[in-house]
Formats: structure tokens, sequence, C-alpha cells
């Protein structure tokens, strides 16, 4: 139920709606949840109402996570 | 650098053997993570000593059986079209579904949003329009935006049944089940999207236990148990994200300024759970007049559970889908005797769907 779709903004149709598009798919979706949407934000959609914009440069955080899980798999003796 | 996911999820479970030296019991709290632990087979890949057990992650499921037939009475009447999202439709209440009212001759139609709903109330003027409003924090500010349009709009035939309830309070309630004893967390990724990081942090202050929230595929649940495995050795506890892409820590405060706006802290009933204070939302007094059960006289009435029925257990935690007699026997999702097996993210239902050779 909580499942929320990441899709691209192609079209700001008014103040709480644009077209979103996830793959070859464009939906409308509201607007209403995020400040200023705007044309190519990436937003998480969930029950047709975007809930957040995606924010890809925090990724590294995750990055030095998995450089530590691969440190830590290597340590690990396999039969 | 390790850039596949399936990589990833080997890694992780590799870590993970290296960590796990003691008994490790964590809950996954959201409904979608349940789903998506059943459907990639994670636990397989989990080391002896570690366990994940499933939470009251599925709105519809902990939906209280009074709840249910509050909509249900509701959608007896003839000038009432009833709203829902489709994971509704098949929840059995005392006496019949909503599918079943509807084969009977009740107005009730499918909505993908609260949106819809209220464009569906714009079409009939001349029918009452309830939206089942159900759902966590993720779900609830998009009918509190709605509502404020019908309000703005002076839509008068739409009303809310509102089912909305909240997550933090119900985890403390778990956390201090000493029977259940718990290691940790696996926090609902949108949930937080929407609230932040704060709101659990009486999960480690109060009951030393780490919380980590994750994303939903199968490597970002790995990161998240990492993140918790690695808090429990390094004996420490506090609220970690490993989705920072989608969760700020302060959470979405457009969201949460159109909750506050529409909505006030209120106990609410959780099947399997009882009465838990501060784990429900209500209509502040300036929208009562789209309070479906305000418009309608009506009040949720004791209700029964079905006969034999252990969702209740399931949800608290206290056993798993394997554990109820019922599962998998007069219970499938094509005869489903509990909402545990009718949502397509409740626990029973992914555990029959993708876990048969995960029995645990």
């Amino acid at each position: 139920m909580c499942l929320a779709v990441p899709h691209t903004l192609v079209e700001i149709t008014g103040p709480n709606t644009a077209i979103g598009r996830a793959g070859t798919i464009e939906v409308e979706i509201r607007t209403d949840l995020i400040e200023n949407a705007s044309l190519g934000d990436r937003v998480l959609v969930h029950a047709g109402f975007a809930i957040e914009r995606l924010q890809p440069e925090e990724a590294s955080e995750i990055d030095a996570l998995w450089e530590e899980i691969r440190a830590l798999s290597g340590t690990v003796q396999h039969d | 650098m390790i850039d596949l996911p399936r990589e990833r999820v080997l890694a992780a479970a590799s870590a993970l053997r290296s960590l796990v030296d003691r008994p490790l019991k964590f809950m996954e709290v959201c409904g979608t993570h349940t789903v998506s632990i059943y459907r990639s087979g994670l636990r397989a890949l989990f080391p002896e000593g570690l366990s994940l057990i499933s939470g009251p992650g599925c709105p519809v499921c902990v939906t209280a059986q009074e709840e249910i037939d509050s909509l249900l009475r509701l959608s007896e009447r003839k000038d009432i079209i009833i709203a829902t999202y489709g994971d509704m439709l098949r929840v059995p209440g005392s006496s019949t579904s909503l599918a079943e009212a509807r084969a009977h001759g009740a107005s009730v139609r499918v909505v993908l949003s609260a949106a819809e709903a209220l464009q569906l109330a714009r079409e009939t003027p001349d029918r009452e329009v309830v939206f089942a409003g159900v759902g966590f924090e993720t779900t609830a500010p998009a009918t509190a935006a709605v509502l404020l349009q019908a309000s703005r709009e002076k839509v008068r035939n739409f009303a809310v049944l509102n089912l909305h309830k909240t997550v933090p309070a119900v985890l403390e309630v778990l956390a201090a089940d000493s029977e259940l004893s718990l290691d940790g967390f696996l926090l609902p990724g949108h949930v937080s999207t929407i609230l932040g990081l704060r709101p659990y942090g009486p999960l480690p202050e109060k009951y030393g236990l780490p919380c980590v929230v994750a994303g939903f595929e199968p490597d970002q649940i790995m990161a998240g148990i990492t993140l918790l495995v690695l808090q429990k050795r390094r004996g420490i506890s506090g609220v970690q994200s490993a989705y920072p892409e989608a969760v700020r820590p302060t959470g979405n405060r457009k969201a949460k300024r159109l909750l506050e706006t529409v909505f006030e802290e209120a106990d609410s009933i959780w099947r399997g759970l009882g009465q838990i204070p501060r784990s429900g939302l209500k209509f502040k007094a300036a929208f009562s007049a789209y309070d479906a059960r305000v418009r309608f006289g009506i009040s949720d009435l004791p209700a029964r559970e079905p006969a034999g029925c252990r969702c209740g257990d399931v949800l608290a935690g206290r056993i798993q889908p394997f554990g109820c007699p019922l599962f998998a026997n007069r219970c499938t999702p094509e005869t489903p005797v509990g909402p545990c097996m009718v949502s397509s993210e409740g626990s029973c239902s992914a555990a029959y769907r993708y876990g048969r050779g995960d029995r645990l």
C-alpha cells in the first residue's frame, strides 16, 4: 500500500497537477505535497500524489555503506 | 565497487554471516518491505540466528473489524457511493465484504487516488460519495489535500470515512513487548519520506532499539539489515536512513503541514493490538462536515473477527503466517478468511504467494 514509483515530471498542467512519466507510461499526478514542482523533477508517486522529490546527490552516503559491506564480506571464509 | 543489485545482495549476505554471532530478531514494519522480502527470498540468505519478522505494516490489515463494518454499513445506503482503494474490496467484515455488497447492488467504485474519489463526487452530484480513507502517513496527506480541495470548491456531496493510522506509537507498543523481545526495527521507507527520522527517536532513546529506514529493492533492504546488525555489534542505537534519496531527516514538511491542517492525533484501534493512544488521526472540528461518521450518524460498533483467524497475532509479530492453522488450508488468496490474506501487502498473502520454501 505504501508502494511509490519514481516518475519524471514532463508537463506542469496546473498549480497542483502535472504529467509524470515512468518508463513509457504518462499519468496525471497531483503535486500538492511537494514544494515548487518543476519540469524534469524526479518524484516518488504514491496513490496518485507525488510525495517527495528524489535526491540523487544523497546516494554517496550509501556508496560508503556498500564499500563497508564489501570490506566485511571479504572477511568471510567461503567453503 | 559493487554495482549490480544482485552482487550487492550477495555481498551483504556474506557480510551478515561475518557479523551475526548471536540471535538477533528484527521487525520489518512496512507491508511493501514484507512483499519484497518474500518475493526475493532474502531470508534464505540470512545467517543462522538472524530473523526478520513482519509487523503491522499493511494498512488494510490493521484496520479494525469494527471500522470495516462501518464502511459496509455505509455501503448499504442507496444514496451513497463508496470510493475505495482496491485492496479494501475483498476484506471480510463481520458478515460480508465490499465486493459481495457490490454484487448485491451496493455502489462501490475502486479509485487509484483520493483525487479520483473527489472527481467522482463532482460527476455524481445527486449521490453522496464516501471515500474510504485508509493508509498510514504516506497516504493520509493525499486525503488531507483532497479534503481541503473539497472544502475550497464547496463540494458538498463528498465525505471521508477516516480509517487512517500512524506508525510511531504502534512501534513503541511493540518495542515495549517483552515477549516479542525485538532487537530493532527496519523502518518503512515511504512513511518516513513524510515523517522524517525524528518521530522514531523514542525507540532508541527509551527502548535502546536500533532503527534503520530502508528502500524497497532487495539490495536496499539488505543494506538496511546490515546497518541494524552493525548498530547491535557496536552497542549503539539510533535512527539511521539507508534510503537518503527519498527520506530527508526532517521529512516532507509540506505534507506534514497539510496533515496538521486537517487532522489531529487520536487514539485508534488496531486489529490484533487493540486501542493504541496517539496512533490515529481524527478530523479537526473545522472539517467535521466531511467526516462520514458525523454526516451519516454512524459509530464503530463492537465486532467479531473471523472465527479461527489469527491475523491479529500475525500483525503483532506473535506468530508468522505459517503458524496459523488456517494458512493455505481454509485461508488462501482465493478464499481469504482474514485481511492479511486479502491485501496484496498482507503477510499471509506474501507468504502464500512467494514463501512456501521459507517456513520460519
